[in-house]
């Protein structure tokens, strides 16, 4: 029995300019999987995520989360990119974590949590709160509600920040390096969070530089490179018997 | 055991100086502050026994009814032209930065425009409407017109002088808003949208806020700013602050107490609006620093502790 797809990526083209960032690129990923893109820096790695929840337009392709396209609707055979309330709506179904945690620094740790599900789910205060102080304490920061963001270590923002995304109950969680921006020492903390999420059946998409995570974590890993995807497979085989000369030359270098 | 109290000194260790440190001698901070204190004595002792001061006679106009009602006066205009100013600013700075490439010119060349002009130049044209434009009329343009009315029975000197505040004060105020808009991180925004947040809630809830850090000095210098530029309009018989005193004087020639009359109250005023800028400001930094520093009330509380 095969799970449902969640994210269902096809052709995806995109260049910045003249400078072309994805150039066809094929992906999907079922219910309660975990897919970690790995791959060169300047490889289009994070500008894929950000495509999935239309924070970049595309060039040509399709992007669906649910079986729902992402930011267009398809008419007489051409994309029409769709208005900005469709947009959010979408997007509110979709956590995304930032390299820099993004927390919104003039806001308390349990401000930033409840402002979505307040605003935008339209949850009455009590239950945006309750919510938040449960989500707050799964990823172990219990007790620090009242905190503002530039109070906490790197590691613990962005713990915050995944909680903030929790927050909108998602179907689909999105990392961009998620811990890139720490100091060594905190990484750990993060990555145990994101692990207790795959573990719970959350289905992800993270863009990682942590190999070692993608062993342990991933169900699928893709290596894309110039804006292609060179290969995809499960950890075992594609971190440890790379079929390409190119996913072996990126993987001697960063292992 | 002892630990704890060897790793947390005291509170009293903090301002008592280290056994064994001698801090580095600093001649110069002495003698250039004798030398200031000298000066500042000097000038108050000229400015209180110098008998031209008269400050008998700025006690007794300092309350005046003729000057009060100049100070309302002044004190009206320049909250109505902030409030219709910084409306109009705000309208303008989200003009220029929205993606509409017309809106965005017209409010740069609005900005450019009224911010060449000086505002006395300004303010004369206003008043002058009338060679400009004899009458007013609402219509279709080039087609027929529905209403029209005389601009000099419209536009008098109270309506030129709050125009043309107002016009010179929207394009400093644009500049204002959007320098505070766009000195917010960009990933602020994308995190909010990533949130599922529409524009206005994330202009509302999530940008202005922090823009606020950086407007709010520039709003209280053009807010001050504007408290004096007010003056300008005694030059049309408006009757503010300055003109009242001015009206005295030319009665009864005491102008030097007079304009004292005049500078007290700028300076009273000026004085009430920065410590409001102050607590305004503390309250926007909410976030921003590791702890709030302390108003001046509480590091004097501290002092005398």
């Amino acid at each position: 029995m095969s799970a449902a797809t969640v994210v269902r990526i096809s052709g995806l083209h995109k260049s910045y300019g003249t400078t072309p960032v994805l150039r066809g690129v094929d992906l999907e990923v079922r219910q309660g999987e975990v897919t970690c893109v790995i791959g060169p820096s300047g490889s289009g790695k994070s500008t894929l995520l950000r495509c999935v929840n239309h924070l970049e337009k595309i060039d040509a392709g399709e992007v669906e989360v649910d079986g729902e396209l992402i930011g267009y609707r398809r008419h007489r055979g051409r994309l029409h990119e769709l208005k900005d309330r469709v947009i959010t709506r979408q997007r509110a179904s979709i956590g995304m974590v930032f390299q820099n945690f993004n927390l919104f620094p003039h806001l308390t740790v349990l401000e930033n949590v409840v402002e979505a599900p307040i605003g935008v789910r339209g949850l009455s205060r009590a239950a945006a709160v309750a919510l938040g102080e449960e989500l707050i304490a799964r990823v172990g920061l219990a007790g620090r509600e009242g905190s503002y963001p530039r109070q906490l270590s790197g590691g613990q923002q962005q713990r915050i920040a995944i909680a903030r995304a929790l927050a909108m109950e998602p179907k689909l969680m999105l990392f961009d390096e998620p811990t890139s921006a720490l100091d060594p020492e905190l990484v750990g903390e993060v990555l145990a969070v994101v692990a207790d999420l795959a573990e719970a059946g959350m289905t992800m998409v993270v863009v990682t530089h942590e190999v070692e995570f993608a062993r342990r974590v991933a169900d699928t890993v893709v290596f894309l490179d110039e804006g292609r995807v060179v290969e995809s497979g499960p950890p075992s085989e594609l971190l440890t018997a790379p079929r390409h000369a190119r996913t072996r030359e990126f993987l001697a270098r960063v292992l | 055991m002892s630990v704890s109290t060897d790793l947390v000194p005291p509170p009293t260790a903090r301002t008592a100086p280290a056994a064994g440190v001698v801090p580095l001698r600093r001649p110069g901070r002495w003698i250039s502050a004798a030398v200031v204190l000298v000066v500042l004595a000097a000038v108050v002792r000229s400015v209180i026994t110098n008998d031209a001061f008269q400050w008998g006679v700025v006690a007794e106009y300092l309350t005046a009814e003729v000057v009060l009602r100049g100070l309302g006066l002044t004190l009206w205009l320049t909250v109505l032209t902030l409030v219709l100013g910084f409306a109009l600013g705000t309208l303008l700075a989200v003009a220029r930065l929205s993606g509409n490439p017309v809106l965005a010119a017209v409010s740069w060349g609005y900005v450019w425009i009224f911010r060449s002009v000086p505002m006395l130049v300004q303010l004369l044209f206003w008043f002058n409407i009338g060679a400009l434009y004899p009458t007013l009329s609402l219509g279709v343009p080039f087609g027929p017109d529905f209403v029209s009315i005389s601009s000099t029975n419209l536009i008098g000197p109270l309506a030129a002088v709050i125009i043309g505040l107002t016009l010179h004060e929207a394009a400093y105020a644009a500049e204002i808003v959007r320098g505070g808009v766009i000195s917010v991180e960009q990933g602020q925004v994308e995190a909010a949208l990533a949130l599922g947040m529409g524009r206005g809630r994330i202009l509302r809830r999530i940008v202005l806020p922090q823009a606020m850090r950086s407007i709010i000095p520039a709003a209280g210098n053009a807010l001050i700013g504007t408290l004096k530029g007010t003056s300008v309009v005694s030059v049309l018989a408006v009757q503010d602050l300055l003109f009242s005193v001015q009206l005295i004087y030319n009665r009864n020639y005491l102008v030097i107490p007079l304009l004292l009359v005049a500078t007290t109250w700028y300076v009273v005023v000026t004085s009430v609006l920065s410590v409001a800028q102050y607590h305004v400001e503390r309250h926007y930094a909410r976030g921003a620093a590791r702890a709030l520093p302390p108003t001046p009330w509480q590091r004097l509380g501290g002092r005398l502790r």
